[in-house]
């Protein structure tokens, strides 16, 4: 059965989707990617969708829980190199995908996410100080 | 059976054009008005048609021909600042001229009634065609206009490395906003910018739609990973926009595009100094 790669890159996920989403295979890499997250405690998630042409409804759901499934287990998700037409579709369809981050390209993207770690760290040593 | 009342005009075409000129002239049609080679084609065609025609001039197929040379005649005079009024004119006067030539050759009152009635029935069509055409004339020169109007009026500038701008003039719609949005968005991609800024200084009043355009740029924007500024609210504006009720709290809303250009600066972490004279 054909899948989406998932890239494991230190703390980071890297799905790069180079086909065109059909429903079983975005299902497919929702689990996969969870159950990834949870395999290695990732931090953060980079979806790369900038091959990506077409998006209606339930891709856009899809992306939207995914989001919300990883903000759950810990992990961050960035969209990154979503097309204009995209853009434009998912605002008409109603969906601004409130959970999700978005970055202009992969390089933007891991910025991000290692700002949004640091950001975390600090909050986390802040925690620690703060209990001594 | 109908006999062939027109086809009587077809020897006097010389007498009738002259007639028809006169009468142009008296009508007071500057001279110009008189386009001597338009309109022996146009009264030879007519003729023709007249004379070929069995019963309704209207149903021959010569008479289409006559109606295109008067849609192509209509235009290009429209096209040279003719009025729709001096077109109609041009006809009614060779309805004028035809008839004064019918009531010398038809003598029984009857008939020639029912000639006249018959040359009325094609001309007056042909005064509406000419008015269509030249109503034809007018739209694609709007519709051309507005095509133009569209492209020029959303251009979008680099400000600064990663800041574009885009200033919009004059009122938004539906097709526009989807031209604005389009084009943004792709000067995003193209130049990598990670902020946008909509500068709305030059748009007269904002209602619940334009607002609601707004707003989904600014969202269309942020799906891609940029930050959207609208900058450029006048004191009205932020007044109808409140009494309309719309939320523009989720956005970044600055007065001025210095002020939005500041914000974004800010935002990339940068500043700007004044240098010290040393």
């Amino acid at each position: 059965m054909e899948r989406i790669p998932i890239l494991k890159m230190g703390d980071f996920l890297l799905v790069t989707i180079q086909v065109d989403l059909y429903d079983q295979l975005a299902e497919n890499l929702e689990s996969d990617l969870i159950n990834t997250i949870s395999k290695h405690s990732s931090k953060g998630v980079l979806i790369d969708i900038s091959a990506v042409s077409i998006i209606d409804s339930f891709m856009g759901r899809i992306l939207g829980n995914i989001a919300v499934m990883s903000k759950i287990m810990d992990a961050q998700t960035v969209v990154v190199g979503m097309q204009p037409a995209v853009a434009i579709t998912l605002v008409e369809l109603g969906l601004s995908l409130n959970g999700v981050i978005s970055a202009l390209n992969v390089e933007k993207g891991m910025d991000l996410l290692r700002s949004k770690m640091q950001i975390s760290d600090n909050e986390e040593q802040d925690y620690d100080d703060d209990i001594e | 059976m109908q006999n062939n009342l027109l086809s009587g005009l077809k020897e006097h075409e010389n007498k009738l054009l002259t007639i028809w000129s006169q009468l142009l002239i008296d009508g007071g049609s500057d001279d110009g008005a008189v386009e001597e080679e338009e309109s022996k084609e146009f009264a030879s065609l007519f003729l023709k048609a007249a004379a070929a025609a069995e019963g309704k001039i209207q149903d021959s197929q010569e008479f289409e021909k006559v109606e295109d040379l008067i849609v192509g005649i209509a235009s290009s005079r429209g096209k040279r600042g003719f009025s729709p009024r001096e077109n109609a004119q041009y006809l009614i006067t060779f309805k004028e001229a035809a008839s004064k030539i019918l009531s010398e050759l038809i003598k029984d009152p009857e008939q020639l009634f029912d000639a006249n009635l018959q040359l009325n029935a094609a001309l007056d069509n042909m005064t509406i065609l000419t008015f269509e055409a030249f109503m034809r004339g007018r739209e694609d020169i709007i519709s051309r206009q507005v095509d133009e109007i569209s492209e020029i009026s959303t251009p979008v500038i680099t400000v600064w490395e990663g800041v574009v701008a885009l200033p919009i003039i004059g009122t938004l719609d539906s097709s526009r906003t989807q031209i604005v949005m389009e084009n943004l968005l792709q000067q995003i991609v193209d130049t990598g910018s990670s902020i946008a800024i909509l500068d709305i200084s030059g748009v007269p009043a904002v209602d619940s739609l334009v607002a609601q355009h707004l707003i989904k740029t600014v969202s269309a924007t942020r799906l891609m990973g940029a930050e959207c500024i609208i900058s450029g609210i006048r004191p009205e504006i932020a007044q109808t926009v409140v009494h309309l009720g719309i939320d523009l709290t989720g956005i970044i809303t600055k007065a001025s595009l210095a002020s939005a250009l500041k914000t974004a600066f800010d935002m990339l972490q940068l500043s700007v100094v004044k240098r010290k004279i040393v």
